[in-house]
């Protein structure tokens, strides 16, 4: 007996893809496994890490928490579609030049975070960074510099 | 151009932010299998049959392994002792020990076979904590037949380690403190969790791991299978943080059996809740007697310390061994008598992390100091002040004296929180230092090749898991021959591409391999030279070579690529130079050699107690380090950040709780909370102390583990100034602050 499938139909960074989903993968496994983008990082597959961060429809959710059949018919950004023909998004730069990568691991989930709050929020105080990343987790940095990356891209974004 | 100094961009953070760096769980092999694990409910039971035939009906399932596919009897491994079977035999000894595993060509099938695996067992008392480990009568978590030779083997202690110095005995005290302290069990917590796979062919067994030291890998894989190191090729993709986690082999072996049988790669990434499971810090329990005199000049320290190390002992009893060889800390201890014992549990095996052992003593060492102060009526700054060794001073007897001026150290962070000075209402100020010893002895090998071009190969053993290595290492080379660091390109992670390396610990890697690479650089100057001399028809001392330039006698400049190129001629060709950095051991020394540096770190806070619910908010977090010279200020300030927040973390909420099965009770992210965000500091600040006093290159010692050896003690220290609570055990939840708080004496004294 193997296992139940659908048919979804998923916008990926902007590039439309007809699937056949396993019922019960989530959005993480399919754009990790069947789309083999790998840039979406999976830790605890319960929510509460943010490493599996996209943006469903605009809106940043942990796909580990999204089945994929909930997500047909979606619009999906990962952290591939945020830089386009090599050139980095604000965020992204910020990260880099203040030096909030370490292992890297975490980064981007934290990136996709980093970036839908200051869609949402462009000038954010730092209070706000901190709550807008509290469900991002980073085991290698004091998130000092994570958070001075978000107020740097800040800044960039109101020149 | 200068690199070195420098806070370059980290090698690597391009791929990381656009999430092209690929991880071990984002490697696709072809045809591989996916691997599951079966476990039991409980630590310890009786395996009484395992019954797979449900399991075997599951489609796509290609093997299903136990203990019966294993060779009898069954292989053990491990990094000092090849106690560790493949596959848990007769007996589990820790909750999450497999008994079986799945192999099948999707991870559904995997893991609804792995469910349908039936064992029949029977659960038995485990033991879950020193106190009961300890008792006569407790079961042994180790088999004795498997410790022949070993006086110990019919206790539940695998080793005990001794160092006493002067007369403790005898050694006069006006004040003498004696107090238990408990360093609880905590976990990495690495954000990627642990992952791996085996193919094997003709060519041998290619093992993929996420590990910090792939030669301590390919070591122990040949020798559990049975094959020449040559045939086992390690691949080490840059692990997503490690922090000592991912030091040694867990699951390999079982794969490559796996693999060998199916003749098909097989991989298994675990989940959190595995990770978990897999590895730990070692909880300990430190009983600590010390005599001060009036003037509080320490006058003796006794010392008594049980680690927990778990099942199996991993490389617990080198941290052990290691760390309370230093129990004393870097104070002058005229008198001294140390014992720590390495203990089995039925418990997950622990493992390095961060800090090495060095944290549990700490935690006990500095509330000492504290206490002491308090009631001698001596500020805990002078007491420390008055006590630390100075630069070429022995904190241990005929062990490495003291490298650093630790005073600057610690009176940067008293005058960056801002000591003395009068305090908002309702806050407490701490501070305290702790010290580690580094790598005592070690081997790194590089390989670098200046191509045709003038880019430079650099093939290294060692790890890049965060720390920055591939930037250090860039940058050194960049300097040394004068090339652009775009045109480094260092390579790592492959036992068949570069040289030894010992291993990716102790914060060696830019004392060893930055050594290393360095004389490889000065190798391919001497080639340059002669090449050059020939050309010119000149000695080649009377050449010079400066940062890519090379000067002849007549005064002539011409760039190393050129005086390469001509001396290649047109058939091309490239230059090969060898790096070799090697620290020997020393069997006469009681841990295996002198630390090569000590990594010192002074951590100072800032913080306010909710009265009413015992909760901490850090409004200042200083952290200092001794590095000698900072090769990136910006990577050895963003590493001690991580420290101290990891600190934080065992200090105010991280603690594996287990149940009386010997389960963990918060496996997993939701329950086992580390900092957030909102968790970390108000102001978190990193002090570099920089006096070219180290080892390594340009003076360099190793860092990134100093900033949390300290931190609970700080923590707690500033808690008692704000409230007068005293606490002795780990995390400084705010129930047992609060517990702590009302059991303050009116005189302000703690309660003993
Ligand atoms: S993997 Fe999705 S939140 Fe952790
Ligand atoms: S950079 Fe390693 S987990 Fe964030």
């Amino acid at each position: 007996m193997s296992p139940q499938r659908r048919a979804v139909s998923l916008v990926v960074n902007g590039q439309r893809h007809a699937l056949e989903v396993v019922v019960h993968h989530t959005l993480l496994d399919v754009l990790r496994n069947d789309l083999d983008l790998t840039g979406t990082k999976e830790c605890c597959a319960e929510g509460e890490c943010g490493a599996c961060t996209v943006w469903m429809d605009g809106v940043a959710v942990n796909s580990c928490l999204v089945l994929a059949v909930e997500a047909d018919g979606r619009q999906i950004t990962t952290i591939e579609g945020l830089s386009r023909e090599g050139s980095l998004s604000p965020v992204q730069q910020a990260f880099l030049e203040e030096g909030a990568v370490q292992c890297g691991f975490c980064i981007p989930g934290m990136v996709m975070s980093a970036a839908y709050l200051l869609q949402n929020n462009p000038a954010p105080s730092e209070e706000e960074i901190r709550e807008g990343l509290s469900g991002n987790l980073c085991r290698c940095a004091g998130y000092k510099r994570i958070i001075a990356a978000v107020q740097r891209a800040a800044e960039e974004g109101r020149r | 151009m200068t690199n070195v100094g420098a806070s370059a961009g980290r090698v690597g953070g391009l791929d990381r932010v656009t999430g092209r760096q690929r991880y071990m769980a984002d490697i696709r092999l072809e045809d591989a299998l996916h691997v599951k694990l079966v476990t039991l409910p409980c630590a310890r039971a009786r395996i009484v049959g395992v019954d797979t035939s449900r399991a075997w009906q599951v489609p796509g399932v290609r093997a299903v392994f136990t203990a019966a596919d294993l060779p009898d009897p069954m292989p053990r491994y491990g990094v000092h002792y090849d106690d560790r079977p493949v596959l848990a035999v007769g007996e589990t000894k820790f909750h999450g020990e497999p008994v079986a595993a799945v192999a099948a060509d999707t991870l559904d099938a995997a893991q609804k076979a792995a469910a349908l695996v039936g064992v029949d067992y029977e659960e038995l008392p485990a033991v879950l904590d020193v106190r009961t480990a300890l008792d006569p009568a407790a079961p042994l978590v180790v088999d004795p037949e498997l410790r022949p030779d070993d006086p110990l083997a019919h206790t539940n202690v695998r080793r005990e380690f001794r160092y006493t110095w002067g007369d403790p005995d005898s050694a006069a005290a006006d004040l003498v403190i004696e107090n238990t302290y408990t360093f609880p069990m905590v976990t990495h917590f690495a954000i990627e969790p642990h992952a791996f796979a085996v193919a094997v062919d003709e060519t041998g067994v290619t093992v993929w791991s996420a590990i910090q030291h792939p030669y301590i890998l390919q070591r122990v894989m040949a020798r559990v299978l049975g094959l020449p190191w040559s045939k086992v090729r390690v691949i080490a993709p840059d692990p997503g943080g490690a922090f000592g986690g991912k030091g040694y082999p867990k699951f390999e072996p079982l794969l490559a059996y796996m693999a060998m049988a199916t003749g098909r790669p097989c991989r298994l990434v675990l989940t959190l809740e595995e990770t978990f499971q897999a590895v730990r810090r070692n909880n300990a329990e430190v009983r600590i007697r010390t005599g001060f005199a009036a003037d509080g000049s320490l006058r003796f320290q006794d010392i008594e310390a049980d680690f927990l190390m778990g099942a199996y002992v991993d490389i617990s009893a080198r941290v052990i061994s290691k760390s309370s060889h230093l129990a004393a800390g870097p104070y002058r201890t005229p008198h001294a008598r140390i014992l720590a014992r390495a203990i089995h549990s039925h418990t997950p095996p622990s493992t390095a992390m961060r800090g090495f052992g060095t944290p549990q003593f700490t935690w006990a060492l500095e509330q000492q100091m504290d206490e002491a102060a308090r009631r001698l009526g001596i500020d805990r700054l002078e007491i420390r002040l008055r006590n630390l060794a100075r630069k070429g001073e022995e904190v241990v007897p005929g062990d490495t004296p003291a490298d650093g001026d630790w005073v600057e150290s610690v009176q940067k962070a008293a005058a960056a929180i801002g000591w003395g000075e009068p305090l908002p209402e309702g806050r407490g100020r701490g501070l305290a230092v702790g010290i580690k010893s580094s790598a005592t002895a070690g081997a790194a090998y590089s390989i670098l090749r200046f191509l045709y071009d003038g880019s430079v190969f650099v093939l290294v053993g060692t790890s890049d898991m965060g720390q920055g290595a591939r930037t250090i290492l860039t940058q050194i080379v960049a300097d040394e021959l004068g090339v652009p660091p775009e045109s480094v390109n260092v390579v790592m992670g492959d036992t068949a591409a570069a040289p030894f390396d010992y291993s990716t610990s102790a914060s060696r890697s830019t004392v060893f391999m930055g050594g290393s690479v360095l004389r490889g650089c000065a190798d391919l100057k001497d080639q340059v030279r002669r090449i050059g001399a020939r050309l010119q028809g000149c000695e080649p001392d009377q050449i010079e070579i400066e940062r890519g330039i090379v000067r002849f006698p007549g005064g002539e400049e011409r760039s190393i690529v050129e005086v390469v190129q001509e001396g290649l001629g047109p058939v091309g060709g490239e230059l090969i130079a060898v790096g070799t950095m090697r620290g020997e051991a020393d069997p006469t020394h009681p841990i295996g050699g002198r630390p090569w540096f000590y990594e010192f770190n002074c951590t100072a806070v800032e913080l306010e107690v909710d009265r009413k619910t015992g909760e901490v908010l850090i409004h200042k977090h200083v952290t200092v380090a001794d590095v000698g010279k900072a090769i990136n200020p910006l990577q050895v300030e963003s590493q001690d950040e991580g420290a101290a927040v990891m600190g934080l973390g065992h200090t105010l909420m991280e603690h594996l709780v287990l149940d009386e099965h010997g389960r963990i009770v918060n496996l997993g992210a939701l329950d086992y909370r580390i900092p957030t965000t909102k968790d970390v500091p108000l102001q978190l600040e990193s002090i570099i102390v920089e006096n070219g006093d180290g080892p390594g290159p340009y003076g360099a010692k190793g860092v990134g583990e100093g900033g949390l050896l300290c931190v609970a003690a700080a923590v707690a220290s500033a808690v008692n100034e704000a409230t007068g609570a005293v606490v002795r055990d780990l995390p400084l939840t705010p129930e047992r602050i609060w517990r702590a708080m009302r059991e303050v004496t009116p005189s302000g004294a703690s309660p003993r």
